[in-house]
């Protein structure tokens, strides 16, 4: 990871992109044949003006992504017309399904086969991709899913940015299970956030989720592609002979197979023992499989979360962010403090597992959480901070970009 | 001696969970008989099924690479595996609620991009697992559990569906006819490309209890009687084959 990433000359989003965003179209759609790249195989080290979509295309190719399956739906389409180009020339396989659960199903089929694999949509296939992600946490599943949010409920405004599917990305599919959700506020971070969400992905064999937007999905700024031995990338693990479906470490991750390898795999969503035998009668194998499950993700919850801190030494006012708001909050924090107000950021990468601990060791007396919804991640703050910290939720529910003008007055006043 | 097939099975999960009558194990071992006389490598075959009873014949049966999914989604899941790894050699085996139900949508379109799995149809023209409901192959006028006044609806010709879909191979048989059957699933595992088998198989629990049918042999006899060759079928006057169901290769 970049550790010298130039925060503080970051340009607040309005006045990059949502020029274009309000005129319903693309400035520019350069091909990828304009673009100064090497397209075979893997793209040269080096720095690229891309959009956001291009950028998560980019990182996922170079985290060994080697499968996508997708529908089309705004504002996330780049993504799979990206991979459509770039997958063949990497030796990968595209294909286009005929809606969202049939991609999230043949990418689960192809992770078994062997992929790694990724998907892209938006809320309203995110919500039909619902029961294959329970079914993808409960069979273990490594697999990335981008969510380019976009304002809703239902067709909402397919182009207008939103970060409404912050709950329904949690929540969605049926039961008692955790996820892992990362949150990119630049260009910079869709690249090496989805090489890290692959790498969680493996790492704890769980569907792990880009929350985009499409402001940032469609913003450009200039990526900088590191060498090749300057970001990990984890391969998956394996064990012949398995088990491949639990260890007796209530947080621990069993490694995996591939179908072709002679394991005889079993695998299936109804409960089942670390071998794959369903076992749907027994409350203990539930019990365990449930509590393994939750405890993998929660209990290596501070190993997973990523965050970063702004003046928040001496800060009294905490603004808490994530992804594109994160950057007017940015602005809005440097202004508190030229008028004398000691404020901070606290921008959350990782926004599931929610980060309680940290949230809770802030020592502020007010914390504002400014949100593209009606306050979704503000509840989270709000249960996890301590008792004496004032939490303000600052909403945009208009699918216009948060400014910071909007952050600084709630601050201010 | 040991029975031949049994080294295709995971023997600790016998017996079966069908009920007495029921053509699920039936269709069970005669897709492992044509399997055994193609000679195929069984540790590389992919079996995936969605849910319902139809769902349990490969999973946790074979002995082989098993993916036992969301209901109505089997094929989906085996493009997804089949697409990644060429290599396999991958059967979706699944019920007629689950294939063309809720997962018709993906059947059509299997069959339209030719995807290169083989797709058994376990039909018994109900929903068996959740208790007898009307499906979309059951008969106008029969009775279930959701339709006690008699179905108001037409059902699926499913090789119909497929063939029109572009599927290249496309047969019918019953847990009844055997011999034909295991002809057709060894045609359809050799063929490159979409192939589709509709192979009936009664559910006496809850088709037969609904239709007040007396018994499982009454009901597997009736079955018998209820199918007539295609070639016989184009021979006959239609009002003569009027409710019957057509077996044979539609497409080969
Ligand atoms: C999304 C979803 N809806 C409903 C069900 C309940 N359900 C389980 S099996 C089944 C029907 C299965 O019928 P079929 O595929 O014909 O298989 P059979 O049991 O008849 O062999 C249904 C509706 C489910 N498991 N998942
Ligand atoms: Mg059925």
């Amino acid at each position: 990871m970049r550790q010298d990433a130039p925060y503080f000359n970051l340009p607040t989003v309005r006045t990059v992109c949502c020029i274009h965003l309000s005129r319903g179209e693309r400035l520019f759609a350069p091909t990828i044949n304009d673009m100064n790249e090497n397209l075979n195989g893997d793209i040269p080290p080096g720095e690229y003006f891309w959009e956001g979509n291009e950028a998560v295309a980019e990182g996922a190719i170079r985290a060994g992504c080697r499968f996508f399956a997708g529908y089309p739906i705004s504002p996330s389409i780049e993504i799979m017309e990206r991979m459509s180009n770039r997958l063949p020339e990497a030796g990968g396989v595209f294909v286009q399904m005929e809606d969202e659960i049939a991609s999230l199903g043949a990418v689960i089929g192809a992770v078994w086969a062997g992929a790694k694999a990724m998907t892209a949509t938006s809320g309203p296939g995110l919500s039909l991709m619902a029961e294959n992600i329970g079914y993808a946490v409960m069979t273990e599943t490594p697999c990335v899913i981008v969510d380019v949010q976009r304002v809703g409920p239902s067709t909402g405004q397919a182009t207008r940015p939103y970060s409404g599917d912050m709950m329904q990305v949690k929540w969605c599919s049926s039961s008692d299970y955790q996820i892992i959700a990362l949150s990119p506020w630049s260009i910079q971070e869709m690249y090496e956030l989805t090489v890290q969400a692959f790498n969680l992905a493996e790492t704890y064999r769980v569907p792990v989720f880009i929350m985009s937007d499409a402001a940032i999905a469609h913003l450009r700024e200039t990526c900088t592609v590191p060498g090749m031995d300057e970001l990990a990338v984890l391969d998956r693990r394996k064990s012949p002979g398995g088990p491949h479906f639990g260890t007796d470490d209530p947080r621990g991750v069993p490694p995996m197979a591939s179908f072709g390898e002679g394991e005889a795999l079993l695998i299936t969503g109804s409960t089942h023992d670390e071998f794959g035998y369903r076992k749907t009668q027994d409350p203990n194998i539930q019990k365990k499989l449930t509590t393994r499950l939750n405890e993998k993700i929660l209990r290596n919850a501070d190993k997973i979360a990523q965050m970063e801190e702004y003046l928040t030494g001496d800060a009294d006012t905490v603004v808490v962010a994530y992804g594109i708001a994160a950057r007017a909050a940015l602005a809005a924090v440097k202004q508190a403090r030229n008028r004398g107000v000691k404020a901070g950021l606290l921008r959350l990468k990782t926004v599931w597992p929610f980060p309680e601990r940290t949230i809770h060791s802030l020592k502020a007396r007010r914390i504002f959480v400014p949100e593209m919804n009606r306050g979704q991640i503000a509840q989270e703050v709000q249960r996890s901070a301590r008792a004496n910290t004032a939490v303000f939720s600052i909403t945009r529910v208009d699918g216009e970009v948060i400014t910071p003008g909007e952050i600084l007055e709630a601050v201010l006043s | 001696m040991e029975h031949k097939l049994k080294k295709y099975l995971r023997t600790e999960t016998l017996p079966t969970p069908f009920c007495p009558g029921c053509g699920h194990g039936i269709l069970m071992t005669n897709i492992l008989r044509a399997i055994d006389e193609l000679e195929l490598d069984f540790r590389n075959m992919l079996f995936v099924s969605g849910i319902g009873c139809a769902g349990w014949i490969p999973s946790p049966h074979y002995k082989a690479d098993t993916l036992h999914v969301t209901h109505g989604r089997p094929i989906a899941f085996a493009t997804g595996a089949k697409l990644f790894n060429p290599q396999l050699k991958v059967m979706v085996i699944s019920g007629d609620g689950d294939l063309a139900s809720i997962g018709g949508n993906h059947l059509i379109h299997a069959a339209r991009r030719d995807t290169d799995i083989t797709v058994i149809c376990a039909n018994n023209e109900i929903y068996g697992m959740t208790g007898g409901q009307v499906s979309c192959t059951t008969g106008e006028g029969t009775y279930t559990s959701t339709t006690m006044g008699g179905n108001p609806e037409r059902p699926f010709d499913l090789c119909r569906l497929v063939e029109a879909a572009g599927a290249g191979y496309v047969a019918r048989s019953s847990v009844m006819h055997t011999r034909p059957l295991i002809n057709y699933i060894k045609k359809a595992l050799c063929h490159r490309g979409f192939s589709f088998i509709d192979v009936l198989s009664p559910c006496p629990t809850h088709y037969g209890r609904k239709e007040d049918r007396p018994s499982p042999p009454e009901i597997l006899r009736d079955l018998m009687k209820r199918c007539i060759t295609r070639q016989k079928a184009e021979d006959s006057p239609p009002e003569t084959i009027e409710g019957k169901i057509i077996i044979g290769e539609f497409v080969s």
